[in-house]
């Protein structure tokens, strides 16, 4: 499960957070992104990456549309890399949380290959291990490894 | 109460044998013989430092600089605020004489780093990630190439743009006698650099880093008693953004730029016009143009253009990361933030030798992690 957080007041967000980043309510609801099809916002490969960490690693920032059909045939709000609803324009007080009336939630996650553009769809394909456990610093057990990484339509 | 510096001092940045107690003790030290001020005039020591535990395990670093320095029984806190712990050292140092709990605040930032290797030393500072970054491998670099990516994509702006901020940061390096690259490069050089986190390459990134930096506060009454060769803090402010990076609306805009600045321009009276040279924290080259563009001096998406017509230079309009900026001069996490300051102050005392330029408000933004955390210091010239 791709798991996204619903507050009461309709915000989306991935990972669930406990308290909404964007109004402080509890949320008390879950969606599965797993099965949906998402829009490329920005994407990188990286080199010299660190202990337990596939070399290169692709690497994107995703959003799926909650309001588009699952068959992928809308392109989503960020078709040009940038989201609208979100634009630091349309928050004139400088609040940074992303708020998601807008029906959107972003996720990232690795690439199944480098031959992606900003704009492209993916879906998430899963993953048992997305990084070798035990090899970075953190605490291995407090580290699920198992994961979704993104794969071109 | 106006609060005001009378110290500042660096060590060389660079590859050090020096452990981080010896780092703190050589930047600490050297502050308080140069402001002529003794140990027990001082009631505060901050130590602003990321994670010298996790690269050396060596904690609480703050006991051990108060005793070395003479400093005992002053309070001595620890500041990790990660790669902006400098600024926000300075932050605490700022409340600590403003609030009047302080007459004398020794603020001492320093990271002992090159012993670890690069993989080694990139996954330390990941671990400031949430699980769902971490686990897929992203890395400091990584946000640097997504956010450039975007930044290339949404504002037509051409790869060279960012090398110049590179060629810029080396070109002032070289008048440094403390920073760790003091050789020019050239556009080529960077653009032919080996691939890091495409788009960005070697020479996008600053170095890993061993170094301290010091500086020594007080009120302006406390401080004329010392010397007239002080400069005032006149506004300062910290601010967040969100800790998971793809949370935000826009990932090439730092919220925490964007309100922190705000709110120290607020304190200041000052605005970015008014600002002659500023040091800001080019981790990555594109990380120079968000501050640009966030801080409010030029308009968003045209930092590359003021950069490419020369505005940031030193013979420039608002002369950017005169001491080399992270890119040349070094990035040990914690003394980073202090370093900048260091760098105005010689601004604004005019005693910044070849690398001087003509200012009596000076700037700093300080960004830790992928601008989770970040501070802007705005100091002028009494």
């Amino acid at each position: 499960m791709l798991e996204a957080a619903r507050c009461p007041n309709g915000h989306y967000h991935h990972p669930p957070h406990p308290r909404c980043p964007d109004c402080g309510d509890v949320p008390d609801g879950r969606i599965d992104l797993a099965e949906r099809t998402a829009t490329v916002v920005t994407w990188t490969s990286a080199f010299a990456t660190p202990p337990g960490v596939r070399e290169p690693n692709s690497v994107a920032i995703v959003e799926f549309d909650l309001d588009t059909s699952d068959d992928g045939t809308e392109s989503g709000s960020a078709s040009d890399g940038r989201s609208n609803d979100n634009s630091p324009g349309a928050n004139d007080d400088g609040e940074n949380g992303a708020p998601n009336e807008g029906g959107t939630v972003r996720a990232i996650g690795g690439l199944t290959t480098d031959e992606v553009a900003i704009g492209d769809r993916v879906k998430p394909v899963y993953v048992e291990q997305v990084r070798a456990p035990g090899a970075g610093i953190r605490e291995p057990e407090s580290q699920g490894w198992d994961g979704y990484r993104f794969e071109p339509l | 109460m106006t609060v005001c510096i009378i110290g500042a001092s660096m060590t060389t940045f660079g590859r050090r044998d020096a452990w981080i107690r010896e780092l703190l003790a050589e930047a600490g030290g050297e502050c308080l013989d140069t402001a002529g001020v003794a140990p027990d005039a001082i009631d505060h020591l901050l130590v602003s430092n990321m994670a010298s535990g996790e690269f050396e395990g060596q904690t609480g670093v703050m006991n051990a600089l108060a005793h070395d320095l003479g400093l005992v029984p002053a309070y001595a806190q620890r500041v990790d605020q990660t790669s902006a712990s400098g600024g926000a050292g300075i932050h605490a140092a700022w409340q600590s004489i403003a609030s009047g709990a302080s007459d004398m605040t020794l603020l001492v930032g320093g990271e002992k780093m090159t012993h670890r290797g690069t993989p080694e030393a990139t996954d330390v500072i990941a671990s400031i990630t949430h699980p769902v970054e971490y686990k897929h491998g992203l890395t400091l670099p990584s946000f640097a190439g997504l956010a450039a990516r975007q930044y290339l994509h949404a504002y037509d702006a051409p790869r060279e743009s960012l090398a110049r901020v590179a060629v810029k940061n080396h070109a002032n390096g070289v008048d440094n006698p403390h920073a760790q690259f003091r050789k020019e490069i050239t556009i080529e050089e960077a653009m032919e650099s080996p691939m890091v986190a495409d788009p960005l390459r070697l020479y996008d990134f600053c170095p890993i880093t061993d170094g301290s930096a010091a500086l020594l506060f007080c009120s302006e009454e406390v401080a004329k008693q010392y010397t007239d060769e002080y400069v005032r803090v006149a506004g300062i402010a910290g601010a967040t953004d969100t800790h998971v990076v793809h949370e935000r609306g826009d990932p090439t805009t730092m919220g925490g730029v964007v309100e922190s600045s705000r709110r120290a321009y607020e304190r200041s009276g000052y605005g970015p016009e008014e600002v002659d040279c500023a040091e800001l924290h080019d981790m990555f080259t594109i990380l120079e143009f968000l501050q640009l563009e966030d801080l409010g001096f030029v308009e968003k998406g045209r930092a590359w253009e003021a950069t490419e017509d020369g505005m940031t230079e030193r013979d420039g309009d608002l002369p950017v990361n005169t001491s080399g900026g992270l890119k040349s001069k070094g990035h040990p996490l914690g003394a980073s933030g202090v370093a900048q300051v260091y760098e105005i102050v010689h601004q604004l005392l005019g005693t910044a030798g070849a690398r001087g330029v003509d200012a009596d408000v000076g700037l700093a933004c300080n960004v830790g992690g992928f601008g989770n955390c970040v501070t802007t210091t705005i100091v002028e010239a009494p």
